[in-house]
Parts: structure tokens; C-alpha cells; sequence
């Protein structure tokens, strides 16, 4: 115990809140970093993800590669980058935009699936343009699961942040790798529990956001069936129409 | 390629070393997280506070819980360990989940037949429910094997020996070989394991074929763990 | 007038959904095509508002080949109504009704006002409106989804099963209401149903369809169970046993109808 009262001790000390590489700016460089990554990556993943999601072509494909990236281990990327692009933010930046891709493009697409395929069909019967469909059926009611997506993308990039500090003086990593050459532990798990408490808020943050996106009829449907059924997966929500041709 | 022929010992060491973190790790996490995933299943109440927990566990980030575990631990930091149980809690995370809704996907019209025709509690939950969570349950475990093969190499950062020392030492010596042989290592590694337990799968459920639209399903829901 | 001419559509995977389909739908008049599933009526009636195209043939509306028109703009123009309402989940029940007129570009005041109207017509309270589907029966859903096919006025109103979900009582109820809004309205109606006694009450005339996408027989309910085309049409609305055939038996001096089984169906009125 003794050992976590020094992590609190030397975060609760005033020194360590002023000058250069304070614990108010490696987080507010933490945050930076990870928003750019964020913003970075849901332009190019959340495009990707609703038109699979939306045509149901390239899921296969999406889902190989989306696997294929997973599997790389990060430090192993972040390092080969850092060899080829050398110190600084770059490397840890495109690192970071990989790792999360997948849980964007995961989220878009799945997010878009679980759209019931009659409502689809009803909508397009209608008369709305694929633009509108997409636009005002599809995303408002997929929004809990894209924003699952983004939940689980920011997560891991707050997370693996944390190594930018490996190959950049960039984010409260550097607290942890600083503490280690020098071998001052209270350092190290100071930087650790900042970390913590960052990405826990930050996930809970999310967590309101996702049940505030929630549609306001959907909310409605659900306290109903958590009352009457047991729950069950609802990996597949929507239902393939077999007859017609939607375009 | 020279580097490779040259440190042929060194990377086949690694390996067996990273094996024998991931490999425990893996295990460990799989037979704690079924019983959790059953109470999450069987008890309403509990379902909740369970997979929030797991979700607050997963959120973590992974380098920071490698330092603070050993406040709880007593062990060192750099001790492979500390790395195995950070690992294991990484997996319980991941697979309560999915036991979770493996174990609600048995038909309730199966469950209650099973106890017309007389199987007693236990009897019912070895015989009807954990086959019949199998396929998802062996879904989950697959999703663990590639998380935790690939997370296993942060610890080399701290100083825990991995296949991830071959990132480190690659970078400090500027050999780019090795940080590839490194990254294709460790996925031949995840892929290796994934087959393997498959492979275990077909043999302890041998009426299980695992269609196409399955296949895709377990890749589904390896994006899908991310989304929940 | 709706025309289809030699209409056929084989999807991708070989199957055949409808082959060579004449068949003319009269104006202000109900047609009902009816078939068990397979027999390509959703097809059929799907083609109309350009969901599906036909692989062969031509489907006209007052003699304009649908094909020669925008698909966006046919649609808006048709009303459609499905089984299960398909009402946006997450739009209330207003903004449902509205959605049509919205999309092309009415004022929202105008067009709720108007859905307001037509909640009346079907016979909902408008105290619904401010409702989300979910928190309707799926009877009260049903209308919604009557309403929102007349959102614009239109002239074609197609019905795919709209009356499937529903329990027997509900649905008894909704026939009746169609046939008074059909009487009041006088709407080109397509309604497509496996129910053969849903065809007979609602039809005007009715389509029989087989297996394979072929019309066995198409006429007036009365024709049909007059002079089945076939067996299968015979067999299918069922002209020679239970509650159809039907004999007169004597019982105290006044006449009694009775069906296939002896179970009574009525007095012969005089």
C-alpha cells in the first residue's frame, strides 16, 4: 500500500503541476494527440463503414483486413514506423490511426446492419433517395453501435498513446518511461493511475453519449422487450428480404 | 534475411518464452470467465454489475495496468507474472461477455427438456448447456488468442522478455529485420494458437461443423467485442 | 389503369419470381392477387413502384412504361403499405405520416395538419400522434401505415399483406375499415395476400397466382367460385368442400344453409 500512497504523493505534488512537462500539459498533449488520431481515422473509417454497411458489398473484404490489422502487434508497428520516420509524433500518429480502424469500421457497418431490412425496404418504398435512407434512417438508428465503435477506437487509442511516449516526448507515457530509466517507481504508477483515471473518464463519458444517442422510439421498444424476454444476442437484427431487388 | 538466419535461436527462444506467457495467460482467462459468464446468465441482478466490470477492466490501458497491478500483486514489475495476470484480466474481460450471451443463446424449449427428462442441475449444465454455449464460447477464446499474443509484446517496453524485445532491441540497434520478424513472429504466433484451438474445438464437439456463415460470424465477432 | 404486358422476372440466382404476366388492374377499383408464397405476387406488386424491375416485358400506369420514370419520384407518388407497418422506429407517429409530403418538400405545418387529418380517417385518436410505434398495438400500427400511404393523395395505393401480423379479431377489423375508406376514397388499390377469404371480401377482382409466377385465374369473386379456371383454382379457394359448399337442408319449415361438414352458415333469406 505504501507503494500506491507514493504515486498518489507525487501526483498530489504541487512541483510536478508547473513547468515544462507538468502533469497539466503532458494531458492536455495526451488529449491532443489522441483527438487528432480520432478525427483522423473516423474520416477514413466511418465513410468506409457506412457504405458497407449500407450496401452490404465489401464486408468480407472489411472484415479480412480489419482481422489482419488486429493481429499485428502495435508495439511492433509503432517501432518499425519510428525506424523509418524517426523520432517524433508521425510514427506513433499513423500507429494509432491503424489500431483504429478497425473498431470504426466495425461499428459503422454493424451499426448500419442491425438496421431492421423492412424499415429499409419501407423507407425505400417511400420513395427516400439511398442518401436519405442512409441519412435518416440508417445512422439515427445504428447510432448506439457506431458510437460503440468510436467508444472502443478512442479507448485504444488513449491507451496505446500511452507508448507514443516510447518514440515521441509527447503524452503522459512519458511520466511512465521517465520513472523507468530513472527507476522512480512513484513516477511510473503516477503516470499509470493519470492514465487510468483518463480513460476510465473518458469511457464513461461514452457511455452517457451512448445512451443519449439512443432513438427516443427505440428506447421505448426496448424497456418493453427487457420487461417481457430474456436477453438474447442481437447480433442480427435486420432480416434479409428475399423478395425485390433493392438497388 | 541474414539477421533472421543468424539469430535463428534467439527468435525461436522468444517464442517459446512468448508461448509461455500468452499460452497460460489464455487458459487462465477462459476458466474463470465461464463460470462468471454463467452466473452473469443465470442471475438478472448480477449481469450488469459483472459486465460493467469487465468493461471498466477493459478499458484499462494495458502499459498502465502493468505497473499498477503489482500494488495489488506484490510482484515486480518486470516479472513475468505480473505480465500473466494483467494479461488474464484483459481475457476475463473480453470472454464473461461472450459466455454471457453463449449461455443465453441455448433455446430455453432445450434447457427445460433436458430437465423433463431428468437431468439434475449439474447434470444439465454439463451435458446440455456448456456443449451447446461451445461454438460461441470457442468464438470468444479465439478473439482472446489474437488479443493476447499481440498485447503479450508490450511487456518488452517495461522489461518483460517477448517476442516484443525483438521491437525494442530493433529499434535501439536500428535493425529492421528485426522488428519484422518480430511483428510476422507474433502473428504467426496468434494464428498458430487460433488454429490450435479450433482444431481442440472439433475434437471436443465433434457434431459442431463450422459452416461458412459461422466462420463469418466469429470474425464478426471479433469486430463486434470492440462495438459492445 | 395499371398494366402489366408479358411482365417475367428471373432473379440473379435462377429462380423464376414471374413468368409472363398479362394481367390489367382497373382504376378505383380494389385488385387483390392472391397465391401462396412463391407464386411472385409481392414480386408482382413490388414491380409497380419500380422496387423490382421486370427481366422481360413492360409494366404501365395509364400507359406510361414505368421504366421510362425516375424511381425516386414513382415512389413518392404510390402509396405503399407493408406488413409489419414498416413505420421508422424512430420517428413519432406524426412525423411518420408526414414523411411523404415532407420529402417533397411541403411545409411542415401543411403536412402535419394533414396527418392529422388522416389520422381521423383511419380512425385513430390524435392523441396518438405524439406517440412512437413501439408504444402502439399492431393494429393501431397497421393504420398508421394505411395513413401514411395516403399521405399524398395518391391515386395507387399498394397493400403487401399489410393485415398478416395481426390477430384474426384485429384483422376482421381492419378489412371492414378498408372497405369503408375504399368506398369513401375509390383509390386504385393492389392488395396482395395468401388469405383467400381476405382476397374474395376485398377484391373487386381477384388474381389467383401458382407456384412459379404463372395468374391460374383472374375475375370477380363471384366468377371465380362460379367457374374455377382449373382444379388448382378450384382446390385453392376451396369452391367444393367446407364452409363454401354449401347446401340448403329444411329444418321446422324454414330453409337452412348449411356447409361441406353440416355445420350451419345461415337461413336462406327470401
Amino acid at each position: 500500500m505504501n507503494l500506491l500512497l507514493d504515486g498518489i504523493a507525487w501526483i498530489l505534488d504541487p512541483a510536478n503541476w508547473t513547468g515544462v512537462g507538468s502533469i497539466p500539459e503532458r494531458i492536455a498533449q495526451h488529449l491532443a494527440i489522441s483527438a487528432t488520431v480520432l478525427v483522423i481515422s473516423a474520416l477514413i473509417a466511418l465513410p468506409i463503414g457506412t457504405l458497407v454497411g449500407h450496401t452490404g458489398r465489401g464486408k468480407e473484404l472489411v472484415v479480412t483486413v480489419s482481422g489482419g490489422l488486429r493481429a499485428l502487434p502495435t508495439l511492433g508497428l509503432l517501432t518499425l514506423l519510428a525506424l523509418w520516420l524517426g523520432i517524433g509524433l508521425q510514427a506513433p500518429i499513423i500507429a494509432l490511426v491503424v489500431l483504429a480502424l478497425p473498431p470504426l469500421l466495425a461499428g459503422a457497418y454493424s451499426g448500419l446492419e442491425s438496421v431492421d431490412r423492412r424499415t429499409v425496404d419501407a423507407a425505400r418504398a417511400m420513395g427516400m433517395r439511398e442518401g436519405q435512407i442512409i441519412g435518416k434512417v440508417e445512422v439515427p438508428l445504428g447510432m448506439p453501435i457506431i458510437v460503440g465503435g468510436i467508444r472502443s477506437a478512442t479507448l485504444q487509442i488513449i491507451a496505446t498513446a500511452t507508448l507514443a511516449a516510447y518514440i515521441a516526448d509527447d503524452g503522459l507515457g512519458r511520466f511512465i518511461f521517465a520513472g523507468l530509466k530513472t527507476r522512480d517507481y512513484a513516477e511510473m504508477l503516477g503516470g499509470s493511475i493519470l492514465v487510468i483515471l483518463l480513460a476510465l473518464a473518458i469511457d464513461g463519458l461514452f457511455a452517457i453519449i451512448q445512451r443519449l444517442v439512443v432513438p427516443a422510439g427505440v428506447r421505448a421498444t426496448r424497456t418493453r422487450e427487457l420487461r417481457s424476454r430474456p436477453p438474447r444476442p442481437r447480433a442480427v437484427v435486420g432480416r434479409p428480404i428475399t423478395e425485390g431487388n433493392p438497388e | 534475411m541474414n539477421w533472421l538466419w543468424s539469430n535463428l535461436d534467439l527468435v525461436g527462444e522468444l517464442m517459446l518464452t512468448h508461448l509461455a506467457l500468452s499460452v497460460p495467460a489464455i487458459i487462465l482467462s477462459f476458466v474463470i470467465s465461464v463460470p462468471i459468464g454463467w452466473i452473469a446468465h443465470r442471475y438478472r441482478w448480477s449481469r450488469g454489475v459483472l459486465l460493467s466490470l469487465c468493461g471498466l477492466l477493459y478499458a484499462i490501458p494495458s502499459l498502465a495496468l502493468l505497473i499498477a497491478l503489482p500494488i495489488v500483486t506484490g510482484q515486480r514489475t518486470t516479472s513475468p507474472i505480473n505480465l500473466v495476470i494483467a494479461l488474464t484480466l484483459y481475457g476475463i474481460a473480453v470472454i464473461v461477455r461472450t459466455a454471457a450471451d453463449a449461455f443465453d443463446a441455448v433455446e430455453p424449449d432445450v434447457r427445460q427438456s433436458a430437465t423433463a427428462i431428468g437431468y439434475s442441475a449439474a447434470g444439465r449444465f454439463w451435458g446440455v448447456e456448456l456443449p451447446l454455449a461451445g461454438p460461441v464460447l470457442l468464438s470468444g477464446l479465439r478473439v482472446v488468442i489474437v488479443s493476447t499474443v499481440s498485447l503479450a509484446t508490450i511487456g518488452a517496453v517495461i522489461g518483460v522478455q517477448s517476442l516484443g524485445s525483438l521491437f525494442t532491441d530493433g529499434l535501439q540497434r536500428g535493425i529492421q529485420a528485426e522488428i519484422i520478424t518480430g511483428i510476422v513472429a507474433t502473428m504467426v504466433l496468434a494464428i498458430g494458437l487460433d488454429w490450435a484451438s479450433v482444431a481442440i474445438g472439433r475434437m471436443l464437439m465433434p457434431w459442431w461443423r463450422p459452416s461458412a456463415a459461422e466462420r463469418r460470424r466469429t470474425l464478426d465477432r471479433v469486430e463486434r467485442v470492440d462495438a459492445a | 389503369m395499371i398494366e402489366f404486358r408479358g411482365v417475367t422476372k428471373q432473379f440473379p440466382d435462377g429462380t423464376v419470381a414471374v413468368a409472363g404476366v398479362d394481367i390489367v388492374v382497373p382504376p378505383r377499383k380494389t385488385t387483390v392477387f392472391v397465391g401462396s408464397s412463391g407464386s411472385g405476387k409481392t414480386t408482382l406488386l413490388r414491380m409497380i413502384n419500380r422496387m423490382v424491375d421486370p427481366t422481360a416485358g413492360q409494366v404501365l400506369i395509364d400507359g406510361t412504361d414505368v421504366a421510362t420514370l425516375e424511381p425516386v419520384g414513382l415512389r413518392r407518388g404510390i402509396g405503399y403499405v407493408m406488413q409489419n407497418s414498416g413505420l421508422l422506429p424512430h420517428r413519432k407517429v406524426i412525423d411518420n405520416v408526414a414523411t411523404v409530403p415532407l420529402l417533397r418538400g411541403e411545409k411542415k405545418a401543411v403536412a402535419h395538419a394533414r396527418a392529422l387529418e388522416l389520422l381521423d380517417t383511419v380512425g385513430l385518436d390524435r392523441s396518438l400522434a405524439d406517440k412512437y410505434p413501439s408504444q402502439l398495438s399492431g393494429g393501431q400500427q397497421q393504420r398508421v401505415g394505411v395513413a401514411r400511404g395516403l399521405a399524398v393523395d395518391p391515386n395507387i395505393l399498394l397493400m403487401d399483406e399489410p393485415f398478416g401480423a395481426v390477430d384474426p379479431i384485429v384483422r376482421a377489423e381492419l378489412q371492414q375499415e378498408l372497405l369503408r375508406l375504399q368506398g369513401e376514397l375509390g383509390k386504385t388499390v393492389v392488395f396482395v395476400t395468401h388469405d383467400i377469404d381476405e382476397a374474395f371480401l376485398l377484391g373487386d377482382q381477384v388474381v389467383i397466382m401458382q407456384h412459379g409466377g404463372q395468374i391460374s385465374q383472374a375475375a370477380s369473386p363471384a366468377e371465380i367460385l362460379a367457374n374455377p379456371a382449373d382444379d388448382f383454382v378450384a382446390d385453392f379457394v376451396g369452391a367444393n368442400r367446407g364452409k363454401r359448399a354449401l347446401h340448403l337442408t329444411e329444418v321446422d319449415g324454414r330453409r337452412i344453409v348449411v356447409d361441406d361438414d353440416g355445420r350451419p352458415a345461415g337461413v336462406l333469406a327470401s
